[in-house]
């Protein structure tokens, strides 16, 4: 149904503009000199009020329907779901939505099957009334410029308010996700914080809300403060990012020194490839490579020199997650280097020091500053990375800092918490609310360190 | 300044003590391992590569082929109504061919063993094929069916290591009853030939357990698997048990096949193997390309496992990830290059951009679970709210490479447009973004390589889904190439690594094709000014 207003709209746009034009054309006398704008112009003002209004109307009301239809079957089902408790009233509204409008309906019922005809009998109601709307509108924009048009309007104007103000509303997207990205984690995790205490979210050791409701002597729906302690996430993230910075840092900086200094053409043109085809295999592969063999390689390793390596350890995880930086390292380091005056570099040249004594005593300190910032985004890259410790790293959390043992990671928890059957209510989804506004903090403030000290330093030499 | 040309090597050296010569060397050393050490770590670099890449390729080629065994099929009227194809007993149409093919086959666990040898897809897939009119209705019809996962492994030798076939010089005397064999041999090679399979010696009998390798004597039209071999004087005598009654490959030669993985390390007994041989020797089993990997939707069962669900399912999200990161991009990168005044607002959209572009992907998941999905109640692992999300998370990528394109258009473009009359509005569109256009769809094109290659948000957003059925439309369930491969490298099953493997390598393909039409655009259209 909307499918075909919205193409009925499309159409509608090419009809407006060309009937504008030939009206723009008449009106002026068969001239374009005599108008004040470009017939194409006039003709584009006619399709932009035509086709414009009704469209984001149909956007507006396809975003704000789902709930109004949603609450409509609440209101008509309110005795059934007033004896239901949230997590269940949520299943029942998304079960009905499935049996109503095609998908995975978790466990239907006679019950749910009326809510999924009032449903249907809503949205069609609500389709119907959009696309008059949308058509009511539509016609209405089309006639009013259709009659606005004469010699003397001013089209052209008119058009380039409307792509300006669609070039703001573009740009302020970046702030709107932003926003929404703060917000939604602010107020979802202070929904979390009135049922835990902050502090014990952030200073406790013991950490396994999968247990969250399970636990002995427990309430129905009481919490148990106690077992949110992130304290083991923190140290397990730190421990996988340390040793993957550890691969990363000195490899990462000696190929981008290398490539800048050392290399021949040929080399670097064979290198640069061979890095960039690195940094766009997608972290799953990574994860897949390091679950199923760099894992088992460190345990057959650790076997042969009679050491015991957990088969999910955060060896293998951090070591893969250090490969995926390298190139990444590799590049800003590289910019920062090359970003350093080749006066410095003839100076200390001219003074007798050999290639490796400049870069070592003249260029690496000159470039510190950019590279300890490369490295901090390298760092708060490592932090955020998902799939790879999801798939290589453990779930459960030890509080340990043995490389050779699994531990687990502020984003293998916020992924296992959030994967699978879910109640949006329960401390426990809750809880990975919390876990991304500590991720999206951390990252933030460390790229912004980066950004500021990269910027300062730049400055210098420009 | 010419009085001071070196005559002599040595004599004019600048150096001239041994102490200023040992440190020049010690200098000239550094030098030496400080090039080596740069050289290294770009070859380590490279070396890592090459080992991921071969390593997912050698796994990845089995799965794109695939074993197929031919059964004669009763498809005649009686168990075929073919007005009602849903109620047909298919499985048993299936179990009963592959039951005949080894009549000498009996007790309840052997025959659902062997059953089991077919794919349990396959009655599935018959139905389809005769609703399809791709297999006629009849009374004996070869059809080629999937064999299972471990039967197909086991035939693409991924499942057992193969060791030696030793033919024997002299046929051993057999005596059957019961399934059991009694053998003599006349002389002592079966003996070697046990105890180097890692047999147990007990009071001068060598067992055959099942930690050791597998030995079946092929002799007379049976196949025996032995079990104890006991040295006699000059010769040997051994006991077995009779694993095939009419085995078609043990026609020949007496000879013993030493399977070296033992069969408790393998999930593939070696009645299987012996099944399999059979089928194989009878040129029943036929290797073909894989086409139910490449064109059918997931499922449970490895052999039945498809791809072509989520490259749609890709296809859809970045569609809808196209439709809105693309045109959102260029026109904020347009809006900021070339209209925003130089004020605050514009200053904090501007960091906003940048940090956007360092927030980890798994909090946009976040973001679309909270925003999305939770408030405007999007459908749950549709390619809308996958796609939403992608979008989000591509747009500083795209807003940051169009910005670079645009402010490399020169100056001189817009004043000579400015010049001659045209507006602010049509000296952007009309001139500077037709010129940028390579640079911004060349960003553009990385942007949604990124897209492609992104799992985690997706896994936020109910992606994971188990979903049989390829997706019909943007707001179907659906799932993505990524969050594919993450899921069956998940899965238990050993078929599934070479599954996850090729999966791998077709995502590859994909992003090697949109990396490389990125390349053309740059090297074709670039302009340097």
């Amino acid at each position: 149904m909307i499918t075909y207003v919205v193409i009925a709209l499309i159409v509608l746009f090419f009809a407006a503009f060309y009937t504008g034009r030939s009206r723009a054309m008449t009106v002026g006398g068969g001239r374009a000199a005599n108008l004040h704008s470009l017939p194409s112009q006039h003709g584009l003002f006619v399709a932009l009020m035509a086709a414009g209004p009704a469209l984001l109307l149909l956007f507006a009301w396809s975003l704000a329907t789902p709930s109004i239809e949603a609450s409509i079957v609440e209101s008509r089902f309110a005795d059934h779901l007033a004896t239901l408790n949230l997590p269940e009233k949520q299943a029942f509204i998304r079960d009905a939505r499935a049996t109503a409008f095609g998908g995975i309906a978790g466990f239907p019922n006679e019950m749910k099957d009326a809510a999924a005809e009032v449903f249907k009998s809503a949205h069609a109601t609500s389709q119907w009334v959009a696309a008059v709307l949308a058509l009511a509108l539509a016609a209405a924009g089309f006639f009013l410029a259709h009659r606005l048009i004469s010699p003397r309007f001013r089209a052209r104007h008119k058009v380039e308010r409307i792509v300006r103000v669609f070039l703001i509303l573009a740009s302020v997207v970046a702030i709107l996700t932003t926003l929404g990205i703060v917000l939604s984690l602010i107020f979802e995790s202070l929904r979390f914080f009135q049922q835990v205490p902050i502090y014990k979210f952030l200073f406790g050791t013991h950490w396994s809300p999968q247990s969250a409701f399970t636990g002995a002597g427990q309430e129905a729906g009481a919490v148990n403060e106690d077992i949110f302690g992130a304290i083991p996430l923190f140290v397990g993230t730190l421990l996988i990012t340390l040793i993957a910075m550890i691969v990363a840092a000195p490899v990462g900086l000696m190929s981008a020194i290398y490539l800048s200094d050392y290399a021949s053409k040929r080399v670097r043109s064979i290198a640069k490839p061979v890095l960039e085809i690195l940094a766009g295999i997608p972290t799953v592969v990574y994860g897949f490579f390091a679950a199923l063999t760099v894992a088992p390689f460190f345990r057959r390793m650790g076997e042969g020199v009679g050491l015991d390596v957990a088969s999910e350890s955060a060896l293998a995880a951090g070591v893969v997650m250090g490969i995926m930086i390298i190139p990444f390292v590799s590049s800003l380091s590289d910019d920062v280097i090359n970003a350093v005056p080749q006066s410095l570099r003839d100076g200390s040249a001219g003074l007798g020091a050999t290639k490796s004594e400049t870069i070592r005593k003249v260029v690496l300190p000159a470039a510190l500053p950019g590279i300890v910032s490369a490295m901090l985004l390298a760092v708060s890259r490592a932090i955020g990375e998902t799939m790879i410790v999801v798939m290589a790293a453990g779930l459960a959390a030890n509080l340990t800092a043995n490389p050779l043992e699994a531990v687990t990671t502020v984003t293998v928890q916020i992924v296992t918490l959030l994967v699978g059957d879910q109640e949006f209510d329960s401390a426990k989804t809750l809880a990975a609310f919390a876990l991304g506004l500590m991720l999206f903090c951390v990252t933030l403030v460390l790229n912004i360190i980066a950004l500021r000290v990269v910027k300062k330093y730049r400055e210098q030499y420009d | 300044m010419t009085d001071t040309t070196p005559t002599e090597a040595g004599s004019t050296s600048l150096h001239t003590n041994d102490a200023a010569k040992a440190r020049l060397k010690a200098r000239y050393a550094a030098e030496r391992r400080f090039k080596w050490m740069g050289a290294g770590a770009v070859a380590l670099s490279g070396l890592f590569l090459v080992i991921l890449l071969s390593t997912i390729v050698t796994q990845a080629l089995p799965a794109f082929r695939m074993n197929y065994v031919t059964l004669p099929l009763n498809l005649s009227a009686e168990q075929v109504d073919m007005d009602e194809l849903s109620s047909t007993n298919f499985s048993g149409i299936v179990n009963d061919a592959i039951l005949s093919q080894f009549p000498s086959v009996e007790g309840r666990q052997e025959r659902r063993a062997l059953r089991g040898l077919v794919s349990t897809g396959a009655p599935t897939l018959l139905r389809k094929a005769l609703e399809s009119g791709a297999v006629e209705p009849g009374d004996t019809r070869q059809v080629a069916l999937p064999l299972d996962d471990f039967s197909d492994l086991y035939l693409k030798g991924l499942v057992a290591k193969e060791g030696r076939r030793e033919a024997l010089a002299s046929a051993p005397e057999v005596a059957t009853a019961d399934g059991e064999a009694t053998l003599s041999f006349s002389d002592d090679v079966v003996v070697e030939i046990a105890r180097q399979a890692g047999a147990t010696e007990d009071e001068g009998v060598l067992r055959l357990t099942s930690g050791a390798s597998s030995l079946l004597l092929e002799a007379e039209g049976q196949i025996i698997k032995l079990q104890e071999v006991q040295p006699t004087d000059g010769g040997a005598t051994a006991t077995g048990l009779v694993l095939l009654a009419d085995a078609p490959q043990a026609t020949g030669e007496a000879a013993i096949r030493i399977v070296d993985t033992p069969e408790a390390q393998r999930k593939f007994t070696d009645r299987e193997i012996v099944w399999v041989d059979a089928l194989k020797a009878q040129g029943l089993t036929e290797n073909r390309w894989n086409e139910i990997f490449l064109f059918s939707g997931a499922s449970r069962e490895p052999e039945m496992a498809g791809i072509w669900g989520a490259v749609v399912g890709s296809a859809l999200t970045m569609l809808v990830t196209l439709a809105l990161a693309f045109p959102i991009g260029v026109a904020a990168a347009i809006y900021l290059e070339e209209f925003a005044p130089k004020n605050r607002l514009t200053a904090i959209i501007e960091v906003n951009i940048n940090n956007l572009a360092a927030v980890p992907s798994i909090v946009f998941g976040l973001l679309g679970l909270a925003v999305f999905i939770n408030w405007f109640s999007f459908p749950r692992s549709a390619p809308v709210a996958g796609g939403f999300v992608l979008a989000l998370m591509t747009l500083p990528t795209i807003i940051i490479a169009s910005r670079a394109a645009l402010r490399a258009v020169p100056p001189s473009i817009r004043e000579a447009a400015l010049g001659i009359g045209a507006s602010k509005v049509q000296t952007v569109f009309h001139h500077v973004l037709p010129l940028a256009m390579p640079g911004i769809l060349t960003g553009t094109i990385i942007g949604m390589a990124q897209a492609l290659g992104e799992t985690a948000p997706l896994l936020m957003i109910g992606m994971v889904a188990f979903i049989v059925d390829v997706p019909g439309g943007f707001t179907s369930p659906a799932t993505v190439l990524p969050v594919q491969i993450f899921m069956w490298a998940d899965f238990p099953e050993p078929a599934f690594q070479q599954k996850t493997s090729a999966a791998i390598l077709i995502l590859l393909g994909f992003l090697v094709l949109m990396n490389a039409i990125a390349v053309i655009l740059r090297k074709r259209f670039e302009r340097r000014w």
